[in-house]
């Protein structure tokens, strides 16, 4: 029982690193079709700024709650900068090109941001300074930390947060809308290609504290960190049914919990196996995912 | 006083030219019918008008204010609305949230809007008690009034609809219809495609007559629905007078 318990626990803290990555592959993919395959470089660059910031905070004499705090905000709002920038400059000029010179397009954005990181950090392991230590608590049996408590609560936080704006702000509105017809929403008047920016920016800064929160929980980063994360969490988001925003949230927190498990039963050289698996099962038996009944019903 | 002034509006797809320079012009309080048979190019030239598809050539100005090829977003704000072929509803949203929509533009003046989707609601009461359906769900006349009713939100000047009567009984029909008509009273300037010619050309105050990408004729809409080409292409042969 104590390990099963410390499994769920441990699975729903990695379920919600997928879950933020994977709500910015279905948010992009419900307004514009297309899969961002470098969204898995654009966590790993969060992880890098925040460990930038988080390491300039452990050598001020800042109090570490604060300093996290403007770990996850500086990081949120410079990732999803680049995520603008990249719409901007990569996506926006193909957005009526075949669907093969984006894929290509996006596996060289990745490369460029994976090649970028490399030549300012190198090729190494960074380490998150320790701000927050292991301490945490006893449930059932099983060792529960405080930072995987943390990570857990500021994901539904957040999770929760982007539904209510999904569905309560014009602006989440007008994302729904050119979700399911674009012309259409350019007669209403919406600015479409500023609200393809905004999703693009909160995808990213999604994804930026999914990297933050991974840097604190493995403690080690590195360049080619996203191309895992980044395969769960497109794969949590096929699972969901890509494009439905709780289909992304349900589907990270099941791969995470997918992997916990299969590590603690199976092994844990098998997880990138039955991960892929879940992928291609999905693709298989039920392309439009667990949650993707209808086609309109996107978002 | 003219409202919409189109001269040599060209437009194609690829390779094809669709409309081969056209004119036309509608005034404020007056309803403007463009007739034409399959593949004329009626709905070519609304998007064209609304920002959707580029001009190739010509110019289209609206109020004193040349407004091609501006984005979509800029006409519509400018004061031209577009209730397109097939209605185009946000199939998932509420009537309500559809509504809303139309008055993106006015977003941050919450109160005014209220007051605007309210008035929608006076106009076409049977959304009122379907506001938190979803759009997808009603039937096409309810459809054709929430696509009507969220073009009206912003007060267009130039109100443009592409064959509203698609699809919609007879009865319906006559509503829609004399819904345009109380528009054009209030001095709206109304375009409006439609297949139905002879229904069309009675609420018309003049029409247009499009064939393969070009004005073929154009007049009085009580003339034009005397005319004999008109009655043979379009009221089911001389029968109809
Ligand atoms: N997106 C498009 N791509 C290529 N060709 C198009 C496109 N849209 C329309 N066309 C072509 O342009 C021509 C005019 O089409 P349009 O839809 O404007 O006609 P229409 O008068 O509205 O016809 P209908 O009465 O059937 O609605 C047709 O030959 C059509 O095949
Ligand atoms: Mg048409």
């Amino acid at each position: 029982m104590s390990e099963f318990i410390q499994l769920v626990v441990a699975g729903l803290t990695t379920g919600s690193f997928y879950a933020l990555v994977a709500l910015g592959y279905t948010m992009v993919y419900g307004i514009v079709r297309l899969i961002n395959f470098a969204h898995g470089d654009i966590f790993m660059v969060g992880a890098f700024i925040g460990w930038t910031v988080l390491t300039a905070v452990a050598a001020s004499h800042m109090p570490w709650g604060i300093g996290l705090l403007l770990a996850l905000i500086l990081a949120m709002l410079l990732t999803g900068g680049i995520g603008v920038v990249i719409e901007r400059f990569a996506y926006q000029p193909l957005l009526s090109a075949p669907p093969l010179s984006i894929l290509i397009t996006a596996l060289g954005v990745s490369i460029a941001l994976e090649n970028g990181v490399l030549l300012i950090f190198g090729a190494g392991f960074n380490t998150y300074p320790h701000l927050i230590g292991s301490e945490g608590f006893m449930l059932g049996g099983a060792h529960i930390t405080n930072i995987q408590v943390g990570i857990i609560v500021l994901s539904f936080l957040l999770m929760g947060g982007l539904y209510l704006f999904v569905h309560h702000t014009f602006i989440g509105t007008a994302m729904r809308a050119l979700a399911v017809d674009r012309d259409a929403a350019r007669l209403m008047g919406i600015n479409v290609e500023r609200v393809i920016q905004i999703t693009f920016f909160l995808g990213s800064s999604l994804a930026a504290v999914a990297g933050v929160m991974e840097g604190l929980y493995y403690t080690e980063i590195n360049f080619f960190m996203g191309f895992v994360v980044g395969l769960r969490a497109f794969t949590a988001a096929v699972l969901g049914g890509i494009g439905n925003i709780p289909g992304a949230m349900a589907g990270g927190l099941l791969i995470g919990l997918l992997e916990a498990f299969s590590a603690g039963y199976i092994s844990s050289r098998w997880t990138d196996v039955i991960v892929f698996l879940v992928l291609i099962g999905t693709l298989v038996i039920k392309p439009t995912g667990l949650f993707g009944e209808r086609v309109v019903e996107r978002m | 006083m003219t409202l919409l002034n189109v001269e040599g509006l060209q437009v194609g797809y690829g390779k094809v030219e669709v409309l081969h320079g056209i004119g036309l012009t509608v005034g404020t309080g007056e309803i403007v019918a463009l007739l034409g048979s399959n593949g004329a190019g009626k709905t070519t030239t609304l998007r064209t008008l609304s920002g959707l598809e580029p001009a190739r050539g010509g110019k289209v100005m609206l109020d004193g204010q040349a407004i091609t090829n501006l984005p979509a977003h800029k006409i519509a704000a400018l004061g031209l609305a577009h209730v397109p072929e097939r209605r185009r509803l946000f199939a998932p949203l509420t009537v309500e949230e559809n509504l809303k929509l139309g008055g993106y533009l006015i977003r941050n003046q919450q109160a005014e809007l209220k007051r605007r989707i309210d008035a929608m609601y006076v106009l076409f009461p049977r959304l009122l008690e379907r506001r938190l359906q979803l759009a997808g769900t009603l039937s096409g006349g309810e459809q054709q009034m929430v696509a009507i009713a969220r073009a009206l939100i912003l007060q267009p000047k130039l109100l443009v609809l592409d064959e509203p009567s698609m699809g919609l009984a007879p009865l319906v029909v006559r509503s829609i219809f004399a819904i345009i008509k109380r528009l054009r009273d209030q001095g709206m300037g109304i375009l409006l495609v439609e297949q139905n010619a002879r229904q069309t050309l009675k609420i018309a105050d003049r029409a247009y007559v499009l064939e393969n990408g070009g004005i073929m004729l154009e007049g009085d809409a009580a003339t034009l629905a005397q005319d004999r080409r008109v009655q043979a292409a379009y009221l089911g042969g001389a029968a109809a007078a």
